[in-house]
C-alpha cells in the first residue's frame, strides 16, 4: 500500500504523530543547499531509486507520497560520510535514520524485509538483554516467509555453527529481561511525544 | 592502565576470537580489563531504526552499571558500532539536558541512574593513545617481515565522532602494524564501508561493497580488521564474489589483536585464530607459526 493509502488508515493519535516526527527530520534538513554532497559520498547510492540529495528536497517540499515510495533510505548503512562532509552541517545519517523510523512505523510493504529484521532484532534484545544470533535470525526467517531467501543464509549459518559461533539454545518464555525497560519507553513515546514536539514547534516559532 | 570493558553481543557469539584475542592483547599489554558487569545490547542499528529514545536507553543503561562500578575508568570498546551507540549516548547526557532528565525517568524502571560522566572509548583509540608501539616492536622482533598487511578501519570507529584519527584517511593502525616488522599497505579503501548490515538484508549491496574493499586488497597477505561487522562482511563475501567474479579471491582476514598477538608471540589458540571463516594456515606457516 502507498504511504498516503497508509496515513489515511491510521488513527487520528498515530497520524499526528507520523505528522510530528516528519516535521522533526524536515528540520533536520531545513538549510540543506543541495550541493549534492552527500549524494556523492555514498556508498550505496548506485542501489538507491532517488539520490540522497533529491531526498532532502522532496522531504521540504512535502513530497512524501514519492519519498516513501522510493527505498533509497533502507539503503543507508550509516557509513557517516555525508554528515562528516555535509558543508552545512546537517546531521544527515540521523535524518535517514528518522525516515527508517517512520518507514517502520508505517510497516510500508517494500521495507517488509528490514522491518522484520529490526523487529525481530529488538525482541530478541526485549527478551534475553543481549542478542541470540541464531534464534534471532531463525526469528527472521520465519516471519520473512520467504524459504529461498532463507536458505541463502544458510551456508554461512553451517559455517558459524560448525565453529561454536551461534549455539542452538531453548527459547526461554518469561517476562522478558528488559521488558521493563522497554514498557516504559514505549509508554513514553505514546504518551509525550506531541508536548516534545509542541515544545520544538515553540522555539522554532520564537527564533522565527 | 585499567579499563572497564563492554564486550557486546558479538564478542560473545560471531566475533569469539574478537573477544579472545582482545583480551590476551591487552593482558600482554599489562592492562586489566574488567567486564561492566549485567551488561545488555547497545541497540545496534536497529534500535535507531525503530525508535530514537530506545537507541540512547539502551546504551544508557551500560553507562549506568558502569558508573556503579567505577568512577575513574574509561569504557573500552572493541565493536565499531556499540561503541559508537555509547558514545553517542555519552555525548548527548553531556550535552543534552532534557534527553539526560528524559532517559533517567526510563531507567527508574531498571532502579539505575546514568550521569554519563565516564569516557566510551574504542579498543583502537586505547591501542594508538595509550599504549606505546615500541613495547609492540620489542616484544614482536621483526617476526612479521616480510609480509604487507591492509589496515581496515571501517565507519563506526571514525565517523561521526572524530576522536582518535582522521576520518577521511585513517593512519592510526599504520605504526602498529609497522612495528611488528610488516608493511602496511598504503590504499583508499580503509575508511570505506563494507555494506554493515545491509548485507544481512540485501546481499547484492554487501557483494558490491565488499568486493570492491578485496579488489583493491588483492595480493596483500592478509587485512586486519577492528569491527565484528566489517570482519564478517569481508569473510563471507569473499568467496561468493570470487564464484561471481570468475576467480577465487581469498584473503585472509584478521582481527588486529589477533595479528598484534601472533606479533608478539601469543598462540593462534589463545588468540582465536581456528574461529575465523576465511582461511589462515597458510598465512600462518609463512609467518612461521
Amino acid at each position: 500500500m502507498n504511504f498516503e493509502g497508509v496515513i489515511k488508515k491510521l488513527e487520528d493519535k498515530d497520524k499526528q504523530g507520523i505528522q510530528e516526527q516528519l516535521a522533526q527530520v524536515k528540520n533536520m534538513v531545513k538549510t540543506c543547499i543541495q550541493c549534492g554532497t552527500c549524494s556523492a559520498s555514498c556508498p550505496n547510492i548506485e542501489f538507491m531509486d532517488i539520490s540522497p540529495r533529491k531526498m532532502w528536497r522532496m522531504l521540504l517540499m512535502d513530497r512524501f507520497e514519492e519519498l516513501f515510495n522510493s527505498q533509497s533510505f533502507y539503503y543507508c548503512s550509516t557509513c557517516y560520510y555525508c554528515t562528516l562532509r555535509c558543508p552545512r552541517g546537517l546531521e544527515l545519517t540521523n535524518a535517514m535514520s528518522a525516515l527508517k523510523q517512520i518507514g517502520s512505523r508505517l510497516k510500508l510493504k517494500h521495507f517488509r524485509s528490514s522491518a522484520l529484521f529490526y523487529e525481530a532484532f529488538m525482541k530478541n534484545v526485549r527478551q534475553y538483554g543481549r542478542v541470540r544470533e541464531m534464534e534471532m535470525m531463525t526469528r527472521y526467517m520465519l516471519a520473512l516467509k520467504s524459504p529461498g531467501q532463507s536458505l541463502s543464509y544458510a551456508p554461512l549459518g553451517v559455517k558459524l555453527l560448525v565453529k561454536g559461533k551461534i549455539r542452538p539454545e531453548l527459547p526461554s518464555m518469561g517476562a522478558g529481561k528488559l521488558a521493563a525497560l522497554f514498557d516504559q519507553v514505549l509508554d513514553h513515546e505514546s504518551g509525550h511525544e506531541s508536548n516534545q514536539v509542541s515544545e520544538q514547534i515553540l522555539v522554532q516559532a520564537q527564533e522565527g | 592502565m585499567n579499563y572497564l570493558y563492554y564486550p557486546g553481543c558479538s564478542l560473545g557469539g560471531t566475533a569469539l576470537e574478537y573477544n579472545l584475542s582482545t583480551i590476551s592483547l591487552m593482558e600482554k599489554l599489562n592492562a586489566e580489563l574488567v567486564e561492566i558487569e549485567d551488561w545488555t545490547c547497545c541497540g545496534a542499528t536497529a534500535a535507531q531504526s525503530v525508535d530514537q529514545l530506545l537507541s540512547l536507553v539502551l546504551p544508557a543503561r551500560n553507562l549506568a552499571l558502569a558508573e556503579k562500578m567505577n568512577q575513574d575508568l574509561d569504557i573500552l570498546v572493541p565493536c565499531s558500532a556499540c561503541y559508537l551507540n555509547l558514545k553517542k549516548t555519552q555525548v548527548a547526557l553531556g550535552s543534552d539536558k532534557k534527553i539526560k532528565a528524559q532517559i533517567n525517568d526510563m531507567l527508574v524502571s531498571e532502579d539505575l541512574s546514568v550521569a554519563g560522566s565516564l569516557n566510551v572509548r574504542h579498543l583502537l583509540d586505547v591501542l594508538s593513545r595509550d599504549v606505546d608501539v615500541a613495547d609492540i616492536r620489542s616484544a614482536a622482533g621483526n617476526k612479521m617481515d616480510g609480509l604487507t598487511i591492509a589496515p581496515y578501519y571501517g565507519c563506526q570507529c571514525l565517523r561521526p565522532f572524530t576522536v582518535f584519527d582522521d576520518p577521511e584517511s585513517p593512519k592510526s593502525m599504520d605504526p602498529f602494524i609497522r612495528a611488528t616488522g610488516a608493511q602496511s599497505l598504503d590504499w583508499e579503501m580503509g575508511g570505506q564501508c563494507c555494506g554493515a548490515s545491509n548485507a544481512s538484508t540485501k546481499p547484492a549491496v554487501g557483494k558490491a561493497l565488499v568486493g570492491r574493499i578485496l579488489e583493491a586488497a588483492e595480493g596483500v597477505d592478509a587485512i586486519v580488521t577492528v569491527c565484528p561487522m566489517c570482519q564478517m562482511n569481508l569473510e563471507n563475501f569473499q568467496k561468493t564474489r570470487g564464484r561471481n567474479a570468475n576467480s577465487s579471491v581469498e584473503i585472509p582476514i584478521l582481527y588486529l589483536p589477533q595479528f598484534l598477538g601472533l606479533a608478539m608471540g601469543i598462540s593462534p589458540k589463545t588468540l582465536g585464530l581456528g574461529l575465523n571463516l576465511s582461511k589462515n594456515t597458510h598465512l600462518l606457516t609463512q609467518m612461521a607459526i
